[in-house]
This record gives C-alpha cells, sequence and structure tokens, in this order.
C-alpha cells in the first residue's frame, strides 16, 4: 500500500506524465512535483509522482555502503 | 531497475553486515522500531535479520495503514455501500480487511454491492465523471504519502463540479503514533516496549521532510534515521542508529538523501493544507484513541466530504477473538505469539487487519519467516 518505485518520465503532457516501470508503461499524475523533465526519475505511489529522485545523492549513499568495507567513517 | 537492483546487492549487503557485526557493542543490545510496514517486508523478504548480530534486533511497528484503520470505520465505509447506495472507490489492499460480523468490502461486492478497486484517485475522479447519477465516494486511507493526491483529487473535483463525488478521509499522520508509542504516560507498563531508535518511513519523508521529528528527538531522546526501503538502505540505517547510540548521540539522520530533504515536497504539503486540517482525535487499532493523529477535509470544503454528505455513525467494534493484532501493532507481541496465526489465520483467509497487506507483520511472518523464529529456537 505504501510501496512506492522509482521510474523514469518518457513523456509529459501537461500534469501527466507516463512512466517505464520495469517495462511496463504507466499514466501518473505530475500534479505533486515541479519543474520535472521527460528522463528524471520520480518516486511512483498510487499514480502520482510523490518527488523526484537525485543521481547525485543516489551516487553517494552506494558509496558509502561500498566504504563501509574499508572500515572508514563511511 | 535503475535505483532498485543497486540496492539490493548481495555482496554489498555482506560488507554492510561485516561493518555492523564490527561495530555493534556485544555488551548491549540494539533494539530497533522499523515503523513503517514497508520495511518489515524488506526486513522480511531479504533476510534483513539474519544478516544483524543477534543483539540487533528489529521491533515492528505500527505503520501499516490498513492494519491500523479500526474495524468501525470498515463498517462505515460498507453502510455506505449497502444504505445509501454510494459506489465506494478504494486501493485493493482494503478489499480484504475484516469488518465486523466476518464481513469485508470484497463480500459485499459479490453480494452485489458496488465497490471498485483503483490504482489511483484519478480513477476514482473518472469513476464519478462516468456514473453522473451516482453518488462517488473515494474511501480515502493511508499515511502522507497517500494523502496529496486525495488533495489533488478534491481540488480537482471543486474545479470540475463534480457534484457526485466524495471523500471518506481515514488519512493518519506517522509523528503522532510515534510520539503514542514514546509517551510513557500513555501506557500501561506491561505494555510498554524497550526502543533504543526508529527507523523512519521514507517515503513518508519524501513528503514532510525530515523536520517533523526534529522535536521528538528532542523530547524523547531517541535518534531517528529516515531510511529506504531497499535493504541496503534499511541495513545503512540500522548501522547509522546503531553509530548514534554507540557515540551517546541523539538526532535526526537521513539515509535516504536521493530523495528526501529537511524540508521535505512543500508543493504538496500546501495542497494537504489547502484542503485538509488536523482532526482532534481519531482511533487507531492497536494505538487507542490518538490526538491530532489525523486529517479531516476543511469546512470550505465539505460537499466533499463523505462525513458531511452521508451519516457516518461512530462505530465502536471488536476484533475477532484472539487476533493480536493491536498488541502486534505496538511491537508488544509477535504474530506467532498468536494462536490463530498459520492455524486459522492466513492471507488466503485473514482474521486480522495484519494478515491483509503485505506490509503487515503477520503477512510478513507468513510469507517469508514463518519457520524462522521457530528454527532460531530449536538451534539455540
Ligand atoms: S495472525 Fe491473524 S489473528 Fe493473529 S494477530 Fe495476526 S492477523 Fe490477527
Amino acid at each position: 500500500m505504501c510501496l512506492a518505485m522509482p521510474a523514469e518520465v518518457i513523456a509529459i503532457d501537461g500534469e501527466t506524465g507516463k512512466v517505464n516501470l520495469g517495462g511496463v508503461h504507466k499514466e501518473i499524475s505530475l500534479a505533486l512535483v515541479e519543474d520535472v523533465q521527460v528522463g528524471d526519475f520520480v518516486l511512483v505511489h498510487v499514480g502520482y509522482a510523490l518527488n523526484k529522485v537525485s543521481p547525485e545523492e543516489a551516487k553517494q549513499t552506494l558509496a558509502m555502503f561500498a566504504e563501509a568495507g574499508l572500515g572508514g567513517a563511511g | 531497475m535503475k535505483y532498485i537492483d543497486e540496492f539490493r546487492s548481495k555482496e554489498l549487503a555482506h560488507t554492510l553486515a561485516d561493518a555492523i557485526a564490527r561495530e555493534a557493542d556485544t555488551g548491549r543490545e540494539y533494539r530497533l522500531m522499523e515503523f513503517c510496514g514497508g520495511h518489515t517486508h524488506a526486513i522480511f523478504r531479504y533476510g534483513v535479520q539474519e544478516l544483524m548480530p543477534s543483539n540487533v534486533k528489529f521491533i515492528h511497528g505500527p505503520g501499516c495503514p490498513v492494519c491500523v484503520l479500526p474495524i468501525g470505520r470498515i463498517d462505515n465505509a460498507i453502510e455506505l455501500v449497502q444504505q445509501h447506495d454510494v459506489i465506494l472507490c478504494t486501493y485493493g489492499d482494503m478489499m480484504r480487511v475484516p469488518a465486523s460480523g466476518r464481513n469485508s468490502l470484497l463480500k459485499v461486492k459479490a453480494a452485489g454491492g458496488d465497490v471498485r478497486m483503483v490504482w489511483s484517485t484519478q480513477d476514482a475522479l473518472k469513476v464519478a465523471r462516468d456514473n453522473p447519477h451516482r453518488q462517488v465516494v473515494f474511501f480515502a486511507i493511508g499515511f502522507e504519502t497517500t494523502t496529496p493526491p486525495t488533495a489533488v483529487a478534491i481540488e480537482q473535483a471543486a474545479e470540475e463540479r463534480l457534484a457526485n463525488f466524495s471523500v471518506f478521509c481515514n488519512h493518519v499522520l506517522t509523528p503522532a503514533a510515534i510520539r503514542k508509542i514514546l509517551e510513557p504516560a500513555e501506557t500501561p507498563e506491561a505494555e510498554q516496549v524497550a526502543i533504543d531508535g526508529f527507523l523512519g518511513p521514507s517515503h513518508v519523508s519524501a513528503i514532510i521532510g525530515t523536520r517533523p521529528y526534529e522535536s521528538l528527538v528532542e523530547k524523547y531522546r531517541k535518534p531517528v534515521v529516515i531510511a529506504g526501503f531497499e535493504p541496503l538502505d534499511v541495513m545503512q540505517s540500522a548501522r547509522m542508529l546503531i553509530r548514534q547510540l554507540n557515540q551517546g548521540r541523539v538526532e535526526v539522520e537521513n539515509e535516504y538523501t536521493r530523495v528526501v530533504t529537511r524540508e521535505g515536497n512543500r508543493k504538496a504539503q500546501a495542497l494537504v493544507a489547502r484542503v485538509l486540517e488536523l482532526r482532534r482525535n481519531f482511533e487507531w487499532r492497536g494505538l487507542g484513541m490518538v490526538p491530532s493523529s489525523a486529517l479531516q477535509i476543511r469546512s470550505g470544503w465539505s460537499e466533499f466530504d463523505a462525513e458531511q454528505c452521508f451519516p457516518v455513525p461512530e462505530i465502536t467494534a471488536s476484533d475477532v477473538r484472539g487476533c493480536e493484532c493491536p498488541q502486534i501493532l505496538r511491537g508488544v507481541k509477535k504474530p506467532v505469539d498468536c494462536k490463530l496465526f498459520g492455524a486459522v489465520c492466513t492471507p488466503e483467509n485473514p482474521m486480522g487487519s495484519c494478515m491483509v497487506s503485505s506490509e503487515g507483520a503477520c503477512a510478513a511472518y507468513w510469507s517469508y519467516g514463518r519457520f524462522r523464529d521457530g528454527s532460531q529456537e530449536t538451534a539455540a
């Protein structure tokens, strides 16, 4: 019920967007987010984009996981 | 899939597990409550508990919107269909939740009631447009994640002058529930659970940000880490909590920085604030009456409020005898402590709400871990 999935926006028409959810194309509402562009990833929940996913932050989080192996402060 | 697969890497899971084993102090226990059923689900599905040292324990919290909705509100929804002849639109998870007298929306539908499953509030609006001569009620449930879509639908209905659409609002608030769990004066001593820190739900914070937890953390001195829902996110968040506890820090930290900021989604917050307001009191299954823990539709929008359009009486109903959902939702008991678990109560034939949604603790135990607790006991 609370599950939300990151998905890529592949088309935008006003407040409606089309996303690719694991190969399935779905129409969602973009009413809750600002400045979304085709190619952005958004968090999709009950047919709405809740927020954008930041590629830089995702990269940093993954780097932090990897650093855990070095016994560092990561 | 991008942003999913990388956060499920087995190799990194072991890296993190090793790091946690190094950092966790063997001289103490770490009791971490994952508030949200989404985390419970991930912990079971990916065997995260097994990757933790034995002194790091996950306590399952009440963050499953289907599970915490009191039976009386489902009875209300059924009355709307059967006595007021409305078309009731609802998210799929609600269909099988047991109501009073072994009833459910699914059974009501099978008996000819017009109950329709929708994926989105947009679908509910469409049902209203397509059926101008029928009253259409959207049965709105959920935490801060599902609230903005409800607010969008109400605003849209007003714009379109959809006179046959209304919302039965049951939206609840996460921080209020955490406060209730931490408030010792509110819980009898025997029912209090020792908790050292919280994994906070990330999708909720995608909307509300991390800020609403700051005053809670300050007052109750328990750390909160906003944790993503993938297994590596859960592990890293547990590690961040362990570090805070080791260092004697008590802070709100954010592991899910790829979506969550301190401020959250301001556009969504503003929308919710325009349409909805705090409800003075709301009953939660498991937690009882919790003040300022839910939302209702503002009086300016009352023509879209099903509670104003139809008689919605307060119904006090009790759970199936033997069902331990209330205790499980507070973290006091585990699903395997329930005598009905697995014997009488299964996902196909749920007796209580915790067995219905995949985020319910009983459903998670049944689907992924029903033998785990037992096998650990035999091993000990
Ligand atoms: S196993 Fe079924 S009856 Fe027992 S607590 Fe869980 S939902 Fe309730």
